[in-house]
């Protein structure tokens, strides 16, 4: 098949994705002046023709059929829980969403926007010196080799496209009432203010506060107000339709590359997208220093050759270290030597529950949007002292109604008959007097959880799929069992009728929805050996290589990854423009 | 040698004075001035179709007697106007006489151009003298008998069309005047904005007060109170212009064209004269009784609009700037034909963009969830609400507008 590849002129910068990461790279360097294809592998989508306002609420098409995801036809997974037995293929998706089209997998986001706290940028030194070495024993935990006052002014850029709404917690160092005491020092507020709040987050933040912890509004990716960005392109106000997390958005209120980005990128002459292209490998030249172009199939099965000087690789954390590994880009990660770094550190969130039933409650479930809500980061990262507790780590505990759409969601109690009159009875009684608290938390990495090519199962063009290995540890699972009983405590404090605890047990399975929080496979770090990229995501001894995501993150703390996605898309930018176009085809050394 | 030398340049130079006497001054400074006052005309909408090379014509122009195609303009000596002359080109802006004295049709809008000076149709021409010629063979007459008679239109000039330049008034600032030649000059914005007679001339008192064409309202942009520009600033007006959106309105249909291929690339100080000369216009206007809000249309309109519309333009009208266009007290919404509010819902539209605001909102169809009935009914309402006052919609207006828009 290579020889039926035909080359075609070089361009600066190939881009592959055009999800957040993509979008913003390569809106930053068309800026830049430079000439910049987008490649994705999915439609255009955008908001004006995609997501009408009079048929985009319907459940049946997105999130029961999955519309917006990508089809496990084209590319899927395969997945196993220990090196030692043999992965299957999964072939619908259960336990995460990976998303196709342009704006990926932030099409159908919920909205949720946190920064990481400073020390998650050196965990591992940080725990070491807090608790010990034998606190993190058997834990695969690193330091990302940058720090919090490098990651800042990118969290702000990324937040300023976006339009984040929330309230600072932490501006220059001086706590601001009302927000989340335990962020980050940042340079200045949220651009736009919390949104207003539904019920069941109130009840929640008043029994919190009562308990001596801090609510704050979680920050929100849905706009509480018109907004206008630095591109230009214009958000209107969340209207709280309840048709948030797995659906695009109609009111141009759930910031997305779609809304925030690609509306000014496309009209840029210097800026091409090639839709449903799939790229199936990053070139080299003969050194194998230096990335040479891609190729890719187009729809009509056409495989070409796109040569260019900048190589970004922003695809989701999956074909991000896919497309390392079937590249030859780095050594495979091997879990018994503990070498190689390509598909080292994969982490996926641990997610905690607890669902309350009332009597004497009307919360109105279907208002309400992904991001909507107050949340405590009292029981999150080191936020506490794990001094005896057995486990690192913590989780972001918070209610998010995402509003309540008439096939999912169907609250009964543990013990209702899944169908019949009963269950119809029980689901009226209950459908607008329950809510739950969900706690976010960490994972952290172990040499056992990893990404490889499997060595079986392969796609549509004949190409290995991706083989995760995972399962929660036992740090994790303990952790989760705390900090559940933490969020049951108050839970319990709201008086509910019945309340159903649901700490996140192990094995990891694909049979039910957990979240689409995949990170690590090839991380960012100080230490060529330890990991793929530096901190400004270019690929250890491929200069001209730069791969971006959560693909990057060496752990996963107990938060959503996109708003780190979004800063180290513009960190990258940045170092480009900065350092790269200054001295191509070398290491940044700042 | 030396003099002799000399001579002959001189004499060269005078050759060439004579041969390319429209170029020669100032070639470059020329052709720049001609390329800007080629997107103040906006020749592009009706001389280059998409994808296609520069002014080399064929889009379709509609108008109530049939389809024309805008010219070859290009060069080419044989499908363009590659043989033409300057004065050619004087009498095509100045009287509507193609080469030959051919009469043009006035979707060609001379009764515009008459205005342009001379001087700036020497720019012009330098400039399209620069355009790459391109072969391409345009039948520009593509109307039925009786219309496709050219001579008719010596008719039509006799009734409708005054021949000459614009002329200053010295009453007015200087910037009132360039506002006034750019509007009624190269801008032509009476073609769409000012009403036209059964025979599509401009009505006698009628200059910008609003015009129907094509199942598009272009509304009054006069300085009217309730209909008009009334409440509108001239910083408002600009920025509409240069970006297509401001707090009030965001321009679609045949106004999102002009703005994304010609007002955002005016100058500021264009655009600024411009609204100068627009907020100088001020035309009589009765404001009606708005329609009870207890009147069952009106109730019935109102649950649509809870329903249907007030999550974007918000439950008091009051819609988001540069976003979802403001419906309370809105001169559009209180035009005499409402046909523009029908359109939009009956099939959806998208907003102009621009590199200033380059969101380019769409307003989805209702055609397939909402009857006639339910469309007059919500239209009356928003015509009758919020500061607004304006006739009734009737479901077989709606009607008619769902038949023609689908035997389109």
């Amino acid at each position: 098949m290579k020889d039926m590849t035909k080359k075609l002129p070089a361009t600066d910068v190939v881009v592959v994705g055009l999800g957040w990461a993509g979008s913003i790279i390569a809106k930053e360097l068309a800026d830049e002046g430079l000439t910049v294809m987008g490649f994705e592998r999915g439609a255009w989508r955008d908001t004006a023709s995609d997501f009408n306002i009079a048929s985009v609420t319907d459940e049946l098409r997105y999130v029961i059929r999955q519309e917006l995801m990508l089809r496990t036809r084209q590319n899927t997974c395969t997945m196993r829980n220990k090196p030692s037995e043999t992965a299957l293929p999964m072939r619908t998706w259960g336990s995460f969403h990976p998303g196709n089209g342009t704006g990926g997998a932030g099409n159908h986001w919920a909205g949720i926007t946190f920064r990481f706290q400073p020390e998650e940028f050196r965990l591992r030194s940080h725990l070491v010196e807090r608790y010990g070495e034998a606190s993190i024993e058997g834990l695969a935990l690193q330091d990302w080799g940058t720090t919090w006052e490098e990651m800042e002014p990118h969290y702000d850029a990324f937040e300023r496209v976006a339009g984040i709404s929330g309230k600072a917690g932490n501006i220059g160092g001086k706590v601001v009432e009302g927000g989340n005491p335990f962020e980050g020092a940042r340079s200045r507020e949220y651009p736009n203010p919390p949104t207003k709040q539904t019920f069941a987050p109130v009840l929640f933040a008043d029994a919190a506060r009562d308990m001596g912890y801090t609510p704050f509004p979680v920050p929100s990716a849905l706009a509480s107000q018109a907004y206008t960005n630095q591109y230009g392109v214009t958000m209107g106000p969340c209207t709280f339709c309840g048709f948030c997390t797995n659906y695009g958005c109609a009111n141009y209120s759930k910031a997305s590359a779609i809304v925030n980005v690609l509306p000014a990128l496309a009209r840029m002459p210097n800026f091409t997208a090639k839709t449903h292209c799939e790229v199936l490998e990053v070139t080299k030249d003969s050194t194998g220093k230096r990335a040479t172009g891609i190729v890719y199939v187009d729809a009509n099965g056409d495989r070409w050759e796109q040569p260019a000087d900048i190589v970004v690789v922003a695809a989701f954390t999956f074909e991000n270290v896919r497309l390392m590994l079937l590249s030859g880009i780095g050594q495979p990660f091997n879990p018994i030597s503990n070498t190689g770094t390509t598909g080292r550190n994969y982490a996926y969130q641990t997610a905690n529950s607890v669902q309350l039933f009332f009597d004497d409650k009307n919360f109105n479930p279907f208002i309400g949007g992904g991001a909507i809500g107050m949340g405590i980061d009292d029981f999150n990262n080191d936020n506490f002292d794990h001094s005896g507790l057995g486990f690192v780590g913590g989780g972001s505990t918070r209610v998010t109604p995402i509003g309540a759409a008439p096939i999912n969601s169907r609250p009964v109690p543990p013990g209702t008959p899944k169908w019949g009159s009963e269950w119809k009875k029980t689901t009226v009684q209950y459908y607008a007097s329950s809510m739950s608290i969900g706690c976010e938390a960490s994972n952290y990495s172990t040499r056992n959880n990893y990404l490889s090519l499997d060595p079986h199962y392969t796609d549509p063009h004949g190409r290995p799929l991706l083989r995760i290995t995972f399962d929660f540890t036992d740090n994790d699972l303990r952790m989760a069992q705390y900090v559940t009983d933490r969020t049951a405590e108050i839970a319990k404090a709201l008086n509910p009728k019945m309340m159903f605890a649901s700490p996140r047990k192990g094995p990891w399975s694909n049979t039910s929805y957990q979240s689409s929080h995949m990170v690590g496979g090839f991380v960012m770090g100080a230490d060529s050996s330890t990991s793929s990229v530096n901190k400004h995501l270019q690929v250890w001894n491929v200069p001209n290589l730069f791969v971006v995501g959560a693909s990057a993150f060496p752990q996963n703390p107990g938060y959503n990854p996109t708003g780190t996605v979004g800063a180290l898309a513009f960190k990258a930018a940045h170092a480009i423009r900065t350092y790269y176009l200054k001295r191509p085809g070398e290491m940044i050394s700042v | 040698m030396k003099p002799l030398l000399n001579v002959g340049l001189a004499l060269l130079a005078a050759a060439s004075v004579s041969a390319f006497a429209v170029t020669a001054p100032d070639g470059y400074e020329l052709v720049e001035k001609g390329r800007y006052i080629a997107t103040l005309g906006d020749c592009t909408a009706c001389h280059t179709l998409p994808g296609k090379p520069l002014f080399s014509g064929g889009v379709a122009i509609e108008t109530p007697f049939g389809e024309l195609l805008g010219a070859n303009i290009t060069p080419d000596p044989a499908t363009g106007i590659g043989r033409w002359t300057f004065e050619d080109f004087q009498n095509t802006m100045a009287r509507g006489h193609g080469r030959n004295g051919k009469q043009l049709y006035p979707a060609m809008p001379y009764a515009a151009y008459t205005k342009v000076t001379r001087e700036d149709n020497l720019a012009l021409w330098a400039y399209l003298r620069t355009v790459e010629p391109v072969q391409n063979e345009v039948e520009t007459n593509q109307l039925p008998f009786p219309f496709n008679v050219r001579l008719s239109m010596k008719a039509w000039n006799w009734l409708n069309f005054t021949e000459g330049e614009f002329e200053p008034d010295a009453d007015k600032s200087e910037q009132w005047n360039r506002g006034a030649y750019l509007v009624q000059g190269l801008g032509h914005c009476g073609s769409c904005h000012t009403p036209k007679n059964l025979i599509g001339g401009d009505k006698g008192d009628g200059t910008l007060k609003g015009g129907e064409l094509q199942g598009w309202m272009a509304p009054n942009i006069s300085n009217t109170a309730h209909v008009g520009l009334g409440e509108w600033t001239e910083d408002d007006i600009v920025q509409y212009l240069k970006t297509g959106a401001n707090r009030y309105d965001i321009a679609s249909g045949p106004m999102a064209e002009a703005v994304e291929k010609s007002t955002q690339y005016w100058r500021d100080a264009d655009l600024k004269a411009v609204a100068v000369y627009l907020k100088s216009l001020d035309h009589e206007h009765d404001k009606p009784e708005p329609l009870s809000a207890n009147d069952p249309i009106m109730t019935a309109g109102r649950s649509l609009y809870e329903d249907r519309c007030s999550a974007c333009h918000t439950p008091d009208g009051e819609g988001i700037p540069t976003l979802f266009p403001k419906l309370a007290n809105a001169p559009l919404v209180n035009a005499r034909d409402a046909v523009s509010m029908i359109r939009v819902v009956l099939a959806g539209n998208r907003a102009g963009s621009t590199d200033a605001a380059p969101t380019g909102p769409a307003m989805p169809s209702f055609a397939w969830n909402l009857s006639d009935e339910n469309i007059a009914d919500v239209l009356t309402y928003v015509r009758n609400s919020w500061g607004n006052a304006a006739s009734a919609v009737s479901a077989d207006e709606v009607r008619k507008q769902r038949e023609a828009l689908q035997s389109q």
